[in-house]
């Protein structure tokens, strides 16, 4: 019945003729797709790509704008930090220079110091000399007397004071002193 | 179980013939009508699928792309660059929304035929592939005219060639240009659809026929529908090789159209 029923309508349909229902249903659906595709989908896609690109690109620029600063600042910091080696250096020969400087200054004050030190000691020695033999002239005086007046006599002793003896004999002592070390 | 095979034969008779392709209309007053068949309706699917799909991925594009922004990037690109760039040279971007949209219909509409419970390629009805390769057609004249003026009939059909051949050249020409090329689009892809569409029928219908007619054959009507999975693989090769010919083939035609000398 059925094969039947397929054999009778075989005869309406040949693969290769269109059915023009299919036609017109085909080209408002392609053209629905081919719209809203064309329209609203791939030329953003265009848009994102191009976007993408952009970014991309953009980024390496920024990338390479960035590493020039870097660059430029790195060689910034050298040259500074040269500038302050040379300046560091300076200020350690100028140091050093004021360090002896200052030796120079103290050492010369310290010889000058000395000297003057050396020359009040001097002094005060010959003062003390001065006095010493004075006050042993005078002590070698009495004491002579009293040798010689122990020795000769105690009378003598009035007459010596009396006479000045005694000092005319050490005025010769001193004059003859130098002549008589030598003899 | 050999009931059911039985109800099944009864059901679809073997060998398939040319009527297997024109199903009765889906909706109940339809009859015979062809405005509404499984045929229209898996058209209508695939115009909204494809038009959901790309709108839904593309709503808000990033310049990283989420998973499904990618797919929809790479089914563009993979056209523009493979086949619209490469055929057509730079100008080729400007027609790469076409031959993507092109690209994506045929192959989605070609898909019907192993996707199961559809099962027909819509393509298979030659109706579909005759618009396509109709738009093309169009398409390579217009571009050539716009592009070489009036001398488009002398670029298109005079090759450069000693003059005593012409005689036979430019009717050849003429006949491959403007009247093969529309008609081996249309057919290469109809018929493909259809070959394919009638071997897996031949295939499961074979095997209910022999399983019903003896016992003894079900091993062969196994091996008969085992071979019927094999042969959906290499339909859906098929189907991806003939979605990228008939696009490839329309951008070399443009490309023919908007060439500077043969």
């Amino acid at each position: 019945m059925k094969s039947v029923d397929y054999l009778a309508s075989e005869a309406e349909h040949s693969p290769i003729v269109p059915l023009w229902q299919e036609l017109v249903l085909g080209s408002i659906a392609f053209a629905i797709i081919c719209f809203v595709l064309m329209k609203f989908v791939f030329p953003r896609m265009e848009e994102t790509f191009r976007a993408r690109v952009d970014a991309i690109e953009g980024g390496i620029k920024r990338a390479e704008t960035a590493q020039a600063e870097a660059n430029e600042l790195l060689e910034q910091y050298r040259a500074q930090l040269a500038e302050a080696r040379t300046e560091a250096a300076r200020i350690r020969d100028e140091a050093r220079a004021d360090a002896e400087g200052i030796r120079q200054d103290v050492l010369a004050k310290a010889r000058e110091e000395s000297d003057r030190i050396i020359a009040a000691g001097t002094e005060q020695l010959a003062a003390q000399r001065e006095s010493i033999v004075r006050e042993l002239r005078a002590e070698v005086g009495t004491l002579a007397v009293d040798l010689a007046g122990r020795i000769v006599g105690e009378s003598l002793a009035d007459e010596a004071r009396n006479r000045g003896t005694v000092d005319r004999f050490i005025n010769e002592l001193d004059a003859t002193g130098p002549t008589g070390g030598r003899r | 179980m050999t009931g059911r095979t039985i109800v099944l034969a009864s059901e679809v008779p073997f060998p398939p013939s040319v009527e297997d392709f024109y199903l009765p209309s889906i909706v109940p007053w339809g009859g015979h009508d062809y405005w509404f068949t499984k045929i229209t309706l898996l058209l209508w699917i695939t115009v909204a699928m494809l038009i959901i799909f790309f709108l839904v991925a593309y709503r808000k594009p990033k310049l990283v792309p989420t998973k499904r922004q990618w797919l929809a990037e790479s089914i563009y690109g993979f056209v523009r660059n493979n086949i619209a760039v490469d055929m057509i040279g730079k100008e080729g971007v400007r027609f790469a929304p076409y031959l993507t949209t092109l690209f994506c219909f045929i192959f989605v509409m070609n898909l019907w035929g192993i996707v199961p419970m559809a099962q027909i390629s819509p393509n298979s009805h030659i109706a579909f592939p005759i618009i396509l390769a109709l738009i093309s057609w169009v398409m390579f004249i217009y571009l050539g005219f716009k592009k070489h003026g009036i001398g488009y009939i002398k670029f298109a059909l005079v090759p450069p060639a000693p003059w005593f051949i012409l005689p036979i050249l430019v009717p050849i020409e003429f006949f491959s240009n403007f009247i093969v090329r529309p008609f081996s689009l249309a057919i290469r892809l109809f018929a493909n659809m259809f070959a394919g569409h009638m071997l897996l029928l031949v295939f499961t219908l074979g095997g209910f026929a022999m399983i019903n007619a003896n016992a003894l054959l079900t091993p062969i009507s196994i091996l008969s529908w085992l071979m019927t999975i094999a042969l959906t693989f290499l339909d859906f090769a098929v189907i991806a090789l003939q979605a990228y010919v008939f696009t490839v083939l329309t951008a070399s035609y443009i490309q023919g159209s908007l060439a500077e000398s043969h």
